[in-house]
């Protein structure tokens, strides 16, 4: 890696600043559905800057915002209207507004390079890595250009958050309350857009017009992820953003060192957008809640319950019937029976003996007393909503025991007390087979009942 | 002059070659593009697009491994395609195991690998044998510097894919309009859906040389909604977008070729924007004029039978009314009333005197029918609907503009067994309530 104080720590700086300022709209483009509007909004101010930069042969003028701003507005007003009056599906509609603007940015741009010292890949990629060349001196301090533009629409962005918090909120939940209490849905989508595409102007020096979108939205998802209130989801996206940003610039000066060619950096803007992706991809796979990973630990987990809870029902069931239960066979009944496969049988016949919910005497397996409680319940369960079933559903008396293996999981006192409350048979199922009372479980065990 | 009239008409070796091969291509994209759209599948494009690049700069690092020179062109395409395909794998998959929505899967997508192919292309650019790889070339294109064996490779595989839409158009078809149904036919849809996409993914491949992987898009959706302004039918929309891709890439590339250091995809784009925008004003189907027309003649029938059933009412077709009496009738202005009595007086429905307006015969005839299927239709909300006299009148209002010859027939079938003009079941003109 080659560091340099002076350069590579302010394109840092850049770099968190933008993904801080694109943060905001971006966490209300996600939740408004309009992620790909950000892209449209993205590649439309093309023209915009190009004329901005025609009529001011500067980079940093009023001219380029007011043109960048007015030809993101524009383009959002006519992928509205494409959609409203062409009646033409929204996707494609932002599809024809978008390309057509950027091949006009494209023209102009070309056009324009002739007279104003503009590089085209700059306005597209970016150039972060030049911005603290670029200095200037504010209040005596030799900054980067782009910094102070960067601070204050980070800081505009901020402001009219702050202000119209609770109105962004219900029209990105809600547009339809949000109309009945009074709020001008359409005005706050303008402000969103205007937002969006000021922001996108303020980047494109530090990430190009194209990766803007990275920024806009890949932080805002991966925060989804992970959180589902809106404010925690915006401070995360900040937080992710700007992380994604300074790892793209580390991994931009170190990784092509890691590899036996004489390549010393490669693009910031490109290997932020890429960062951003890893960071997604990790909350993908890793979040608490919605991530994959965890997610499928529960899938497994709640499968490995519910056939462990199939055991003690299988042993509780082959006492009352008085047939010995060998582990092999209860596994082979367990696979054929229910949905756990070999593995999951496994596990769950590790469980209950490691929960000590079966005792063991060679090769002869019974239930201990709290096992025995247990399976009474979850056969009381089983039971009571077959009787129910059969009662109330109208169901056949030979489709009932299917439903009632699922929904026995789930049952605990309170519904068993509900469900016995409102069928009258609560001691003989509709198979004929006592329905174990909780109270006095050994009752049911009594072989002259069956 | 001289020069266009030689570009234009092809006597230069290497345009024939280039328009033929962008025209190809813009045939090719109008027919998938139609596809995609009314899947409404159509900025997959984008993501596609944008992938590619990733998948070009690794097949270019292969390439250059494995000791070749990187520039090999099927090599590339190849590698670009793989990437595409990933890219929409993954927006899926985005989509169905997160809590996400489409449109955020795709932006992360789109981004992230077009970011990844920005970083490859940045080392690329630095090895001293990948300079000059041209690989930059495929973001924007390079219609010009289009070779023959290149533009060979667009038109067989734009012939491929022509083929495909033609062998699978019922199956498409079906999946387009109707997934569920063709579900339960027993179709394969993802499997038919992995095909559209694979279809979309060969001809952003195909393009990226032409228009470039930015602008691509432009010709896979624009020509198709285009077209869709002037059919309903998709075999012909396709045929309609094929052209229309066609001749803006012909249009394209002649402007590209006499202006000099023009993006020749960029003109390409905008030559199909100007095509679209005269689609959407003038399309025969859907077009803006087109609606506004059916707009203003429905509120023209509809002030014209207005007008003639407040005049028959007035008086059941007996004597001239004053418009003062008309003005009555309804909630409408003095000059809307006054316009429309001189309207129909110039189709010659009334007479206009100082006695006051006065039903011609045809105006009469014609009023007469008005009033006939206005009470038509109250009669039956009295006697089906269960609606009370006094409420019938604002409801048939609305219905008795659009009731069809059939429509009346029926009614008359069920209500009437002559053609005698019922009475009002209500008062006329009373107080408005």
């Amino acid at each position: 890696m080659s560091w340099m104080w002076g350069v590579d720590d302010w394109i840092i700086i850049l770099g968190v600043l933008a993904a801080v300022a694109c943060a905001i709209p971006g966490t209300f483009l996600l939740l408004r559905g309009m992620s790909m509007m950000g892209d449209a909004i993205s590649h439309a101010v093309l023209p915009g800057i190009a004329i901005g930069f025609l009529i001011s042969g500067s980079r940093d003028s009023i001219w380029m915002f007011a043109g960048a701003a007015l030809a993101g507005i524009m383009a959002a007003v006519l992928t509205q209207f494409l959609h409203r009056v062409g009646r033409l599906d929204r996707g494609a509609s932002m599809g024809v507004v978008f390309t057509t603007f950027f091949a006009l940015g494209l023209i102009l741009i070309v056009y324009t390079a002739d007279h104003v010292e503009l590089d085209p890949e700059c306005v597209l990629y970016g150039a972060i890595e030049l911005a603290p060349i670029d200095l200037v001196s504010i209040a005596g301090i030799e900054v980067p250009r782009s910094l102070p533009v960067l601070v204050v629409i980070g800081l505009l962005n901020l402001i009219l958050m702050i202000l119209l918090y609770k109105e962004f909120k219900i029209c990105s939940f809600d547009p339809a309350m949000a109309r009945a209490s009074g709020i001008n849905v359409q005005l706050m989508n303008q402000i969103l857009m205007i937002m969006t595409a000021a922001t996108c102007v303020a980047c494109f020096e530090v990430v190009g017009s194209i990766l803007v979108v990275a920024l806009l939205v890949v932080p805002a998802a991966t925060a989804r992820l992970l959180s589902d209130r809106l404010n925690i989801v915006l401070i995360l996206a900040m937080v992710i953003g700007s992380i994604g940003a300074a790892l793209g610039h580390l991994a931009a000066i170190s990784i092509p060192g890691w590899f036996p060619i004489d390549v010393p950096d490669t693009s910031t803007a490109g290997m932020i957008a890429v960062m951003t992706g890893v960071i997604f991809i990790l909350a993908w796979a890793f979040s608490p809640r919605h991530g994959l990973i965890p997610r499928g630990f529960h899938r497994v987990r709640l499968r490995i319950r519910i056939a462990s809870e199939d055991a003690l029902g299988l042993f509780y069931r082959s006492t009352e019937s008085q047939q010995e239960m060998t582990l092999w066979k209860i596994r082979q009944v367990l696979i054929s029976l229910t949905d756990a496969n070999l593995w999951i049988a496994w596990l769950a016949m590790r469980q209950v003996r490691r929960k000590g919910l079966v005792s063991i005497e060679g090769d002869r397996w019974t239930l201990t007393e709290e096992g025995h409680r247990r399976a009474s319940e979850l056969i009381r369960s089983h039971r009571l909503w077959e009787a129910w079933l059969l009662q109330h559903a109208d169901l056949a008396a030979d489709h009932v025991h299917g439903q009632a293996m699922r929904l026995e999981h789930i049952t605990d006192q309170g519904m068993r007390d509900e469900l016995a409350a409102q069928t009258d048979a609560t001691d003989i199922d509709p198979h004929g087979r006592r329905i174990p009372s909780v109270d006095s479980p050994q009752e049911a065990l009594d072989p002259e009942v069956d | 002059m001289d020069e266009f009239l030689r570009v234009l008409l092809l006597q230069e070796y290497n345009t024939r070659l280039v328009v033929i091969g962008t025209v190809l291509l813009g045939i090719a994209c109008g027919t998938v593009g139609s596809l995609l759209l009314l899947r409404r599948r159509a900025l997959v494009g984008d993501v596609i697009s944008h992938a590619t690049l990733p998948g070009v700069a690794i097949a270019f690092i292969v390439m250059l491994l494995l000791g070749g020179s990187g520039r090999w062109s099927p090599g590339l395409l190849m590698g670009a395609g793989c990437a595409g395909l990933i890219a929409a794998g993954l927006v899926l998959l985005i989509r169905r195991t997160t809590l996400l929505k489409d449109d955020a899967a795709m932006a992360i997508v789109m981004s992230t690998t077009f970011g990844l192919g920005i970083a490859f292309l940045g080392v690329i650019q630095d090895l001293p044998s990948g300079n000059q790889a041209g690989l930059d070339s495929i973001i924007f294109g390079k219609t010009a510097s289009m070779i023959r064996s290149e533009a060979i490779g667009i038109g067989i595989a734009a012939i491929i894919i022509l083929f495909t839409c033609m062998v699978l158009y019922k199956e498409f078809r079906l999946l387009c309009f109707d997934e569920h149904y063709a579900g339960s036919q027993g179709w394969p849809v993802l499997v038919l859906d992995v095909g559209l996409l694979t279809l979309g993914t060969a001809v952003t491949v195909i393009g990226l040389r032409a228009v470039g992987l930015i602008l691509i898009l432009a010709m896979l959706v624009i020509p198709a909604a285009a077209a869709r302004y002037w059919t309903d039918r998709l075999m012909s929309m396709m045929l309609t977008a094929a052209g229309l891709g066609a001749f803006s890439a012909w249009i394209g590339v002649t402007i590209s070729a006499l202006v000099p250091r023009m993006p020749a995809g960029a003109i390409i784009v905008l030559s199909a924007s100007a095509v679209f925008l005269i689609s959407i004003l003038l399309g025969t189907r859907r077009g803006i004029v087109m609606q506004l027309w059916h707009v203003v003649s429905l509120k023209r029938r509809v002030g014209k039978q207005h007008l003639l059933r407040a005049i028959w009412e007035c008086s059941e077709g007996q004597r001239s009314v004053q418009a003062a009496e008309l003005l009555q009738r309804r909630s409408w202005s003095a000059r809307s009333v006054d316009r429309l009595l001189k309207a129909s007086r110039r189709r010659h429905e009334i007479t206009i005197d100082s006695g006051g307006v006065m039903l011609t015969d045809s105006g009469a005839a014609e009023a007469r029918q008005i009033v006939r299927n206005h009470r038509l239709w109250e009669l039956f909300l009295i006697r089906h609907a269960d609606i009370a006299p006094n409420h019938v009148d604002r409801d048939a209002d609305a219905i008795e503009h659009v009731l069809g010859n059939e429509m009346v027939a029926e009614l008359e079938a069920a209500l009437l067994q002559d053609d005698s003009l019922p009475s009002s079941p209500h008062v006329i003109g009373g107080a408005p309530s």
